[in-house]
């Protein structure tokens, strides 16, 4: 190529190159693989902001950060396939999973988050260390520590691909992960609603900023923190049966729920849309990463790259994108 | 709004009695056998110097705190301790000393949180936005409009309560108290770091809300011309004992009172 030809003294342009211009021309050149990135980028995005919700609704609620949402994610999807495998019908099982998880929401409302009422942020969340390491020795000891596949079929969810032509050659969106987008948009969307408009999520709300003044108004706390995390727990069996169908259900989802981390860095702690686009943003971005970048250093980035990009947002707008700017009277 | 109705006690009987309560925190005795009444339409005044218990005491009343001794009548029931929920639920409203407002939230979605008990369609109603739980919302807006008018707020309805002055933070909170109907507010330093002007409002509301609602009304307050003009009865409390109890005219002359504002002569 002509300006990798050329060389100035001090300078290497072959590099800036690389980095700044050769991405470029590639995406202008294929653009259908363009497009297949930015669709797979946006799938695993919206995954990332299933994950990410979970942890807004317990923590917009209750101040708490829920470090059990990825297990929760692996037990919710682990119960269901378990039960199929014993033979339950796989919707009964779907039925029975959502009542485990209002069990479970009820159980830690009873057992960790009462008798910690009051405490310093920080013991809550070592707490949720604590249900972590319980959930995984629960699940490994119901249902094995082995990998499952997730009963896609039998609660017919869509397989196989669609390949459309466009741009000069073929795009192919797995059937899956359209379903996934649209029932996680459906999810938001019907959250957003339930928070803004009604009565208990205005209590939900009420709870997160001050818990003396929503006592005094006759909110129940414990009803209301049974609430966020039995629907936490729901978004969470959603992300698992997502997940496990694309990959299987395994411990080592859990991981992955890490990822939700610098979304929630990028979105915003306290914010639904935030979660939303956050994980869009760096589903996206991971995958843009990895195709065009990844190659200069080896490939691999996709694992690390995420965390560059919530850090490069830390440095400049530290309350992310849509989280709550706090301003404090002295 | 409706004059409260919800009791079956007569005006200028007692709506809450409390009969010899000791509330301590460890070694420290917040309150020493006290017992006091407030009737029903009066305005009750409670005074003391810095750290004398009347925050416990409203904190007694609306069950954030619970009593080691003693014991409550609200409404013709006796209990050893109040729970916030049931005093919400039988009609307790309050403010607090440094106002507890939901700082994310706008003025009316705090004015209309205070309407939660009042509320009562299910979970799946409101999930939906369908029939039912869509005219409940819109009946109980009304009544919210109608206290942002009373207080005079129209104009800071969509404002998030954190970005508004001091005064008006109290203002919304006096009508997230109000919306809940009460049958006895309490109220916690209602006038604390206002303005004379600011006071002079609050006052205004303060008689409004007990003449034209007949609601019972407890407060704490340091502005002994505030007091003196506002209260019908006043009872004085002292390193956690009750010192005096009267009208304003027999307290502000006893000798105990004086002693306890004004240190006493060796």
């Amino acid at each position: 190529m002509l300006i990798s030809a050329l060389r100035i003294e001090g300078w290497p342009l072959d590099l800036i190159y690389k980095i700044f211009l050769d991405p470029f021309a590639q995406m202008a050149a294929a653009p259908d693989l363009l497009v297949q990135t930015l669709w797979e980028g946006l799938v695993g995005g919206v995954l990332y902001a299933l994950i990410a919700l979970g942890f807004v609704l317990i923590f917009k609620a209750s101040g708490v950060f829920n470090f059990a949402q990825g297990i929760m994610v692996v037990f919710a999807a682990l119960t269901l396939v378990g039960l199929h495998e014993r033979g339950v019908p796989a919707f009964l099982a779907l039925a029975i999973t959502i009542g485990v998880m209002f069990v479970l929401a009820f159980a830690v409302e009873r057992l960790v988050l009462r008798p910690l009422v009051n405490q310093p942020d920080i013991i809550l969340f070592m707490a949720t260390f604590g249900l972590t390491y319980f959930l995984i020795g629960l699940g490994e000891l119901v249902f094995g520590g082995d990998p499952k596949i997730m009963i896609t079929n039998d609660l017919y969810l869509p397989k196989g691909a669609i390949d459309i032509k466009m741009l000069g050659g073929f795009v192919s969106l797995q059937k899956i992960d359209i379903a996934a987008a649209i029932i996680a948009s459906l999810m938001v969307a019907f959250l957003a609603v339930f928070f803004q408009k009604t009565r208990i999520g205005r209590a939900l709300r009420a709870v997160a900023d001050s818990h003396q003044a929503a006592l005094s108004v006759g909110i129940s706390l414990e009803q209301i923190w049974v609430i966020v995390w039995f629907a936490a727990g729901v978004v969470a069996l959603a992300t698992g049966i997502m997940w496990g169908a694309r990959s299987d259900v395994s411990f080592a989802l859990q991981i992955i729920a890490l990822k939700a981390l610098p979304v929630l860095i990028l979105g915003g702690l306290t914010s639904i849309p935030g979660a939303v686009v956050g994980g869009i943003v760096i589903g996206v971005g991971e995958k843009l990463g990895e195709f065009y970048w990844g190659p200069l250093i080896g490939s691999g980035i996709e694992s690390w790259f995420a965390y560059v990009i919530a850090l490069v947002f830390l440095l400049f707008r530290p309350q992310g994108l849509f989280g709550e700017r706090i301003i404090e009277r002295v | 709004m409706r004059a409260p109705s919800g009791s079956d006690v007569a005006a200028g009987e007692a709506l809450l009695s409390l009969e010899n309560v000791s509330l301590s925190f460890g070694g420290i005795k917040a309150l020493r056998d006290v017992s006091f009444d407030i009737r029903k339409g009066e305005i009750r005044a409670i005074i003391g110097p810095n750290g004398a218990g009347k925050t416990s005491m409203l904190n007694v009343i609306n069950g954030f705190y619970q009593p080691q001794e003693g014991r409550i009548t609200f409404k013709g029931r006796k209990r050893t301790k109040m729970r916030p929920y049931e005093a919400a639920r039988g009609g307790i409203a309050r403010t607090f000393q440094n106002v507890a407002l939901f700082r994310g939230m706008t003025a009316l979605d705090n004015i209309m949180a205070g309407r939660t008990l009042k509320m009562h369609r299910g979970f799946i109603w409101q999930l939906l936005r369908f029939g039912p739980a869509v005219r409940e919302e819109v009946r109980h807006r009304h009544r919210v409009e109608e206290i942002i008018d009373f207080l005079e707020i129209p104009q800071i309805r969509k404002t998030p309560v954190g970005r508004l002055p001091y005064g008006l933070q109290k203002r919304v909170e006096l009508g997230r108290a109000l919306a809940m109907e009460p049958d006895l507010l309490l109220l916690d330093e209602p006038m604390a770091g206002m303005n004379l002007e600011e006071k002079e409002d609050m006052s205004r509301f303060i008689i409004d809300v007990n003449e034209t609602f007949g609601t019972t009304i407890a407060l704490i307050e340091h502005d002994m011309g505030v007091v003196m003009d506002l209260s019908d009865r006043v009872v004085v409390l002292e390193y956690g004992r009750k010192i005096a109890d009267g009208t304003p005219d027999v307290v502000k002359h006893d000798r105990r009172v004086i002693d306890a504002y004004l240190g006493v002569a060796h």
